[in-house]
């Protein structure tokens, strides 16, 4: 089997020039990609085709489950014949512009009290319990107090999402204000650098490297915050058109806009590593890189 | 905040300072410092510690891990106050961060997010430079540790020697009358170590700041230094000075550890260090005397 994909298993003749050298390790990177990739597609062809098979043959029933096929089709139905309420596309914009909204009010009110109880023993320790309990109280809940309180609007979604996203990106930020090196706020002191300069140079740029590895999972739950909101009560929206196919017992639209939504997450999660990649270009390449996938 | 400090300060008190400081750069004067252990009792780093170090002066400071070395560099720095004592800096009693006053760290305090000439050019910056002239003057001083050509780089880019060219450019580019240094270059290899303390000489002697610089190494204190302190096991106090006797300019730093009244003297500091050093090892539990041939007592 082996010896099928990677033929040059054998010890390769003493390599006496560097080109060579290279150029195998080149081929050896690109014969290992092809195989990883290889086996994902056998991996996701064996998930859906047993799914559709069991399906199928009526071990597990397609009433409940869904069915790949009629996956497709409730996919194709939800973009060529719209929703009830609109087209697909409206439903995306809105449950995105809720998202979206959420995600920028929770991670800039996560940032601004992050940093400033991180750096301020006074104030953490009077803010402390209340962020704890606040941290404790299962924050979907608080969907239904803000649609009975503010309605069935986008507000609701935007407060869900915001809060979601502020608690991942607060704990972040304050622990990376704690794990700032004192060593180098001292240097920047005695260059004669003033406490913005300290706050500028040396707090926000080594805090960053924690807010910005906790962005990728306060997208996520800026997502989720606006579909369970939706679910909760909402005019449009993808949560809506879950929460309508599920009342008629559909499941093939459930999982339909749930492929969606998760179209959606990997594009963001795109930008957002683009993002990392230009701001964080200062580190040393870390060892997890090379492990990417995972 | 710090600034307003220091400029306060001198009111009250720099007609004193002006009479106690009698002229020297740097003057401690029955220095004591506290520390709260996380236990909650006092520890003492250091007690009733004075020194003096004159305009010029370059000052070594020796003594076993642990007594005090570093939190003496940091009162002077203005980073931490004293529990009891005063510290004075160009005649002014310190009460924050003093302008004038450079230091180089123990550990790395280079910004691994910036570049190495965005470090360098930090300290004019700070001091009310544009962003181009800081640069321009970042780009000189590279230049005269030996860093052309890797302006741009970060630090983590650079082996540990080029690490500490860039902190010394970084130190001197404000141009300081008082330059602190702990153990500067403590983590480099003997070559390199010599390479650099011989640039390090090179650069003091062009605008002569006083120096105040920590060093495990009796060897490199004895070859930069006039005066070498001798601190007690902590709490560190001062035990023993010495006039470093030695001619200036003394040339390369491996040549001069040969001259017989190098050896002297390194003989006669080494046995006063060394029982400073076997009451730090006892102090710590540790079983094993230190070896009677570490640094110096071969000589
Ligand atoms: N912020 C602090 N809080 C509590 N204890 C401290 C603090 N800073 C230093 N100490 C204690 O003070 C003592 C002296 O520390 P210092 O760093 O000055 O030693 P040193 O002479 O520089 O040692 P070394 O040569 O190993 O660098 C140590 O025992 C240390 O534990
Ligand atoms: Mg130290």
């Amino acid at each position: 089997m082996t010896s099928v994909l990677d033929p040059t298993g054998r010890p390769t003749a003493p390599a006496n020039d560097e080109l060579s050298i290279a150029s195998t390790a080149r081929q050896r990177n690109r014969r290992r990609i092809l195989r990883v990739n290889l086996a994902r597609l056998v991996l996701l062809v064996f998930i859906i085709g047993g799914w559709q098979l069991f399906t199928a043959w009526k071990i597990v029933d397609p009433f409940f489950f869904g069915q790949p096929s009629g996956i497709a089709k409730a996919l194709r139905d939800l973009f060529v014949h719209g929703t009830a309420y609109g087209s697909v596309w409206s439903q995306i914009g809105v449950t995105m512009k809720e998202a979206m909204l959420g995600f920028v009010y929770g991670v800039v009110g996560g940032i601004v009290f992050g940093i400033a109880l991180g750096q301020s023993r006074f104030l953490a320790e009077v803010a402390g319990p209340f962020i704890k309990v606040a941290n404790a109280i299962p924050r979907i809940v608080l969907g239904s107090i803000f649609v009975v309180a503010f309605g069935f609007g986008t507000t609701s979604k935007v407060l869900l999402a915001a809060v979601l996203v502020f608690f991942v990106v607060f704990f972040n930020a304050f622990q990376g204000v704690r794990e700032v090196d004192r060593n180098l706020i001292n240097n920047v002191r005695v260059l004669g650098g003033s406490r913005v300069d300290v706050n500028r140079h040396v707090i926000l740029p080594s805090a960053l490297t924690w807010i910005i590895a906790s962005l990728h999972v306060a997208f996520g739950f800026s997502v989720i915050g606006a579909i369970v909101g939706e679910f909760l009560g909402a005019q449009k929206g993808l949560g809506l058109v879950i929460s309508t196919a599920q009342n008629h017992f559909d499941p093939d639209t459930v999982f339909a806009t749930m492929v969606i939504i998760a179209a959606i997450t990997l594009a963001a999660e795109y930008v957002i590593s683009l993002g990392e990649h230009r701001l964080l270009s200062w580190r040393p390449p870390s060892a997890s890189e090379s492990t990417a996938g995972i | 905040m710090a600034a307003a400090a220091s400029k306060a300060a001198p009111d009250r008190s720099a007609d004193a300072a002006h009479a106690d400081a009698g002229g020297d750069r740097i003057v401690l004067e029955g220095v004591t410092k506290r520390f709260a252990t996380p236990t909650g009792e006092m520890f003492t780093a250091i007690k009733d510690v004075s020194l003096r170090v004159a305009p010029g002066e370059f000052c070594a400071v020796v003594g076993p891990t642990g007594c005090g070395k570093s939190t003496t560099l940091t009162l002077v720095a203005g980073l931490e106050h004293p529990t009891a004592g005063s510290v004075y800096a160009d005649g002014h009693q310190v009460q924050g961060v003093v302008k004038g006053t450079s230091f180089m760290f123990q550990a790395d305090a280079l910004l691994p997010w910036k570049s190495v000439e965005a470090n360098v050019a930090m300290g004019p910056m700070f001091r009310g430079a544009s962003k181009k002239e800081a640069l321009g003057q970042a780009r000189d001083w590279l230049r005269r540790v030996g860093l052309s050509g890797f302006e741009s780089h970060h630090p983590h880019q650079l082996s540990g020697g080029m690490r500490k060219r860039a902190a010394m450019a970084a130190a001197l580019i404000n141009e300081p009358s008082i330059l602190l240094m702990d153990e500067p270059f403590g983590a480099l290899d003997v070559q390199t170590k010599a390479i650099m303390s011989n640039e390090l000489l090179r650069l003091w002697e062009q605008s002569r700041p006083s120096v105040l610089f920590i060093t495990h190494d009796l060897e490199e204190a004895i070859a930069l230094a006039d005066k070498v302190i001798v601190m007690t096991a902590g709490p560190g106090t001062v035990k023993d000075v010495y006039d470093i006797d030695l001619p200036r300019p003394r040339g390369a730093v491996q040549d001069v550890r040969f001259q017989p009244r190098f050896l002297e003297l390194q003989h006669q500091i080494w046995e006063s260090l060394k029982d400073e050093v076997q009451r730090a090892y006892a102090k710590q539990g540790n079983p094993i005397a230190p070896a009677a041939a570490t640094t110096g007592g071969a000589a």
